[in-house]
């Protein structure tokens, strides 16, 4: 094991960006591990379940060529988890492609390890009848209809499958679906560094300088880990890590500070420690990893339920603002009765509880106009652009009670006012899986021969 | 005299902890008001519960967290991230209803 191991966290999803001063300040400290995790679910189901990136492609590219160009030059490993955003099959493909092309600019030659973590329906299906699913909180039980159902299942793989291509030899690692701080941990782990500390540190990594004061998820973030703690740096001179910013981060997106499960474990931070030890920096100790036996997998699936539509409008007329919630319905009932068209219309009125929907706690609108945004859910797309339509020209030209302004109901900002906006899915499978084989990940290992060189 | 949790608290905000839960940071001023509002349990599960209109069982957990001197409420969302009805895909401005939280100093 190395006296310390030094780790450069460009960004907090790749293709959020970063400075470039920041992450030349990462690569003249030295790094043995450059890497970043790509994805989320935070950006709801649709990504999965369209096999499509969140992040822009122009942006990744450049991320990744940054990444790719100072990690070879410096023969140090690229890792990257959750590709493409969400990690299956379409996402890591479209990652990989843009990796190949940045080879082929660059003259760039490496050996890649290349990880799906796409779980076959039959193998869920199988793990569900022998018991072996757990649901999470407020998750529904699974069912096999639900398994059918979906479009892509990915499982958010550990450090495991990422070590078998770090030990085949590989300078870049891309992985599908992956636990954030495995991208971090792996190599540490693979070392002999103590897990707790690693995934720690890779937990407070996989957001960038989100972690440092004042917080940025475009920013590089630097960590140093040894035997018993590690060290956190910012790389911009506008951040520095302070005891608090640090210690405020593991409660970030998480349900208990205290103990975070991950793939086959949780780590522990009960006797954890933060302490500022000059330059804007943070030293860590005491977080604990707890292996878990079964070893238990996060798996996430989503499924189509639809098409949607959308028209965006507002309204600035007093009577309706006043009213609004009578006419909405009023022309909720019209559509219906109207259009035998199938699907559901709402209507998310901003002003109002655009935000908060039911559980707004302010009843009445206080201001002086609303937005409207109309939307249509329907079977498919040309019921939904139907649907979507009715209700738009019906709230146009509806004659509520008191009205004054009967020209029309609704300003549009824009021409067309309507807006389709393609498939809709929903997550249905959130659950946990117990698998025998945490490393048993399919690791595809390809020589990439960059043009130019 | 009533004051306003904000005179207490420097962050107050929520966020997704996975598509089917929302939780809810309050990181306050320093330990004194951290203490303050842990010792006289302002904020539990029954006013959790209210603000947001969910039943106390759908009330995950209140954490009192004194390395940042916050506590975090985790509650099941309205509707899963994404589903039918949702708002706010991110859970990021679902923390209006803990800026009304009131308490007394001294």
């Amino acid at each position: 094991m190395k006296d310390g191991l030094r780790v450069l966290s460009p960004t907090a999803i790749l293709g959020y960006g970063f400075p470039e001063e920041s992450f030349r300040n990462g690569i003249s400290k030295h790094p043995d591990l450059i890497a970043c995790d790509a994805g989320s679910t935070d950006p709801g189901p649709y990504y999965l379940g369209s096999g499509k990136s969140f992040t822009d492609r122009a942006l990744v590219k450049r991320d990744l060529t940054f990444m790719l160009v100072e990690g070879l030059r410096l023969g140090v490993p690229v890792v990257v988890g959750s590709a493409g955003g969400s990690g299956a099959a379409p996402h890591l493909t479209w990652c990989r492609r843009i990796v190949e092309e940045i080879a082929e600019e660059h003259g760039l030659s490496f050996r890649m390890g290349v990880i799906s973590s796409d779980v076959e329906k039959g193998t869920v299906k199988e793990a569900l009848r022998a018991g072996r699913i757990t649901a999470l909180p407020f998750v529904p039980a699974l069912t096999e209809e639900a398994v059918d159902a979906s479009c892509h299942i990915v499982a958010q793989i550990g450090c495991e499958p990422l070590i078998a291509a770090l030990k085949a030899g590989c300078h870049v690692v891309l992985a599908g679906r992956c636990y954030d701080p495995a991208c971090f941990a792996a190599l540490p782990v693979m070392q002999g560094f103590d897990d707790g500390l690693a995934l720690h540190m890779g937990k407070i990594l996989e957001c960038g300088a989100i972690a440092a004061a004042p917080g940025s998820g475009a920013d590089c973030a630097f960590a140093t880990l040894y035997a018993d703690r590690f060290i956190l740096e910012a790389l911009s001179p506008k951040r520095r890590f302070t005891r608090e910013s640090a210690a405020a981060h593991t409660l970030y997106e998480k349900s208990d500070p205290y103990r975070l499960p991950g793939p086959g474990g949780v780590i522990d931070l009960h006797a954890c420690s933060f302490t500022e030890v000059g330059e804007g920096r943070v030293e860590v100790r005491g977080s604990r990893y707890e292996r878990t036996v079964p070893y238990r997998i996060k798996l996430e699936g989503t499924r189509r339920t639809g098409y949607r539509s959308l028209s965006i409008a507002g309204t600035r007329d007093p009577v309706m603002v006043r009213h609004i919630e009578s006419i909405l319905e009023a022309v909720r009932a019209q559509v219906s009765a109207q259009a035998s068209i199938p699907g559901t219309v709402r209507f998310h009125v901003y002003g109002k509880n655009g935000v908060m929907g039911d559980t707004e706690p302010v009843r009445e609108p206080s201001g002086h106009e609303l937005g409207i945004v109309l939307e249509a859910v329907s079977s498919t797309q040309e019921d939904a652009d139907s649907l979507v339509s009715v209700a738009r020209s019906t709230l146009l030209h509806y004659g509520y009670p008191g009205r004054i302004s009967t020209a029309g109901n609704l300003a549009f900002p824009f021409s067309p006012s309507d807006v389709r906006m393609g498939e809709v899915h929903e997550f249905s499978i959130y659950h946990l899986m117990d698998i025998e084989d945490p490393a048993a990940f399919p690791l595809e290992v390809v020589e990439v021969k960059g043009g130019r060189a | 005299m009533k004051r306003s949790i904000l005179e207490a608290a420097r962050v107050i905000r929520s966020k997704n902890s996975g598509p089917f839960e929302l939780t809810l940071d309050v990181m306050f001023r320093d330990r004194r008001h951290f203490e303050l509002f842990r010792d006289r349990r302002i904020i539990d599960a029954p006013l959790i519960a209210r603000l947001y209109g969910v039943a106390e069982g759908d009330v995950l957990g209140v954490v009192w967290f004194e390395p940042s001197n916050a506590v975090k409420a985790t509650i099941r969302r309205r509707v899963p991230s994404g589903g039918p009805g949702d708002t706010d895909i991110y859970g990021a401005q679902q923390h209006a209803p803990l800026l009304g939280i009131e308490y007394e100093d001294g």
